[in-house]
């Protein structure tokens, strides 16, 4: 989504957002993430207004200060930014790929099956499993920090079953455009 | 709404108690949790684990030597290196090597060939003929020495009290049109290095003029 993205030529404009569609958003990232609403608070004050940067092919930034918070694709779900994961690592279900597909991603492909079966790979367990088109970051064998955030394409049960295919869906990993921008 | 405005104190963990602890009234407020560190590499600005997969792996590498010796034994010392291989084969580890190595190399050219072209690219100072006496001034190329050319405009308007906007030239690139012959100035500020118009090699900044020559 962020492989290639200038700010100068892609965004279109910035405008602050009315506080009946903050509150509404507040609750719907609140329902999305397993996050503390304190936690929330303490990032995304209620007070520091939010401004929704619209740029090309309906994606949409959410920032607060200038710092790029979460982002939506068309009407999906709010994917946290890459450096808002780091910080708090918990607030997605985590999958993590072998270190061979780490290249891969790095350059902005989709995660495939057999990188996320193989032994380098981490699914969670049966009873834990991840169903469909959900967000999920991305971790990389024997690292501490997430390298990029994702939507599954089937659920983990039958990633391990189909083990063949598109797994998860890259939305951003670490050095894409958006990870460049620290501030907009 | 401007009321709760208002009384909430700037603490923010404070702050939710007129709203949202009306559901969890019996507990404290809690106190958030407070983000987890990350050491990013001030050279390709990854997390330090992952310099290996970046472009600058030598750069990174002699960077955190000197600053945090002891991050870089946790990283780059032999045990380290020898698990991080994990569940990869040798053959597949060396070809990541190499291909890292065949990487670097190609920034590092990359790197070179935009210093070069930033080095041989010209500032041009252009006097242009209005009606009679009155000119304006463009001012074109600036955005290859990386200086905002929105901001350098309003530093420009500020500086003479005149009109500078930053319009598309028939070339269809971005130049700042001042109002106002003011040309020899800007060629003095970009010499100075004034406000945002820094780092202009003063050797690539020339001035010309368009249409009728008129006397100095």
């Amino acid at each position: 989504m962020f492989k290639k993205f200038s700010p100068a030529t892609d965004i279109a404009t910035h405008t602050p957002l009315k506080q009946s569609v903050q509150r509404n958003l507040r609750a719907d990232i609140l329902a999305q993430w397993a996050i503390e609403p304190e936690t929330l608070e303490a990032v995304w004050p209620k007070k520091e207004g939010l401004v929704l940067v619209k740029c090309r092919e309906h994606i949409a930034i959410y920032t607060v200060g200038a710092e790029p918070l979460f982002f939506q694709h068309f009407d999906g779900p709010y994917y946290p930014t890459l450096r808002f994961l780091h910080k708090y690592p918990y607030i997605l279900p985590q999958v993590q790929v072998d270190r061979g597909a780490i290249r891969f991603l790095l350059a902005g492909a989709h995660m495939m099956c057999p990188g996320l079966t193989s032994p380098g790979g981490r699914l969670p367990p049966a009873e834990a499993a991840i169903p469909a088109e959900r967000m999920v970051a991305i971790h990389a064998e024997g690292k501490e920090h997430a390298v990029g955030v994702g939507l599954t394409k089937l659920s983990t049960e039958e990633m391990k079953a189909v083990n063949k295919g598109v797994g998860v869906e890259t939305a951003c990993y670490l050095g894409d455009d958006l990870w460049a921008l620290a501030t907009l | 709404m401007g009321k709760k405005r208002a009384q909430s104190p700037p603490r923010p963990a404070v702050a939710e108690g007129d709203g949202a602890s009306t559901s969890q009234t019996v507990e404290p407020p809690k106190e958030p949790r407070p983000p987890q560190k990350v050491f990013y590499c001030e050279v390709c600005s990854f997390p330090l684990e992952y310099c290996e997969f970046g472009s600058s792996l030598t750069k990174c590498k002699e960077w955190l030597k000197e600053e945090h010796p002891d991050l870089y034994d946790k990283y780059y010392s032999e045990e380290a290196l020898t698990t991080k291989i994990g569940t990869l084969s040798l053959e597949a580890q060396a070809k990541l090597d190499k291909e890292a190595a065949k990487k670097e190399a190609k920034a590092d050219a990359k790197a070179d060939a935009a210093l070069k072209k930033k080095l041989a690219s010209q500032v041009t100072i252009k006097r242009i003929e209005r009606t009679k006496r009155k000119h304006v001034t463009a001012i074109h190329g600036l955005e290859a020495f990386s200086i905002d050319l929105k901001k350098a405009a309003k530093q420009l308007a500020g500086r003479f009290a005149t009109g500078a906007s930053v319009t598309k030239n028939a070339q269809g690139l971005d130049e700042i049109v001042v109002q106002g012959d003011v040309s020899d100035e800007i060629f003095d500020m970009l010499e100075k290095g004034d406000g945002v118009l820094k780092g202009v090699p003063i050797a690539n900044v020339e001035i010309v003029e368009d249409k009728k020559k008129k006397a100095e």
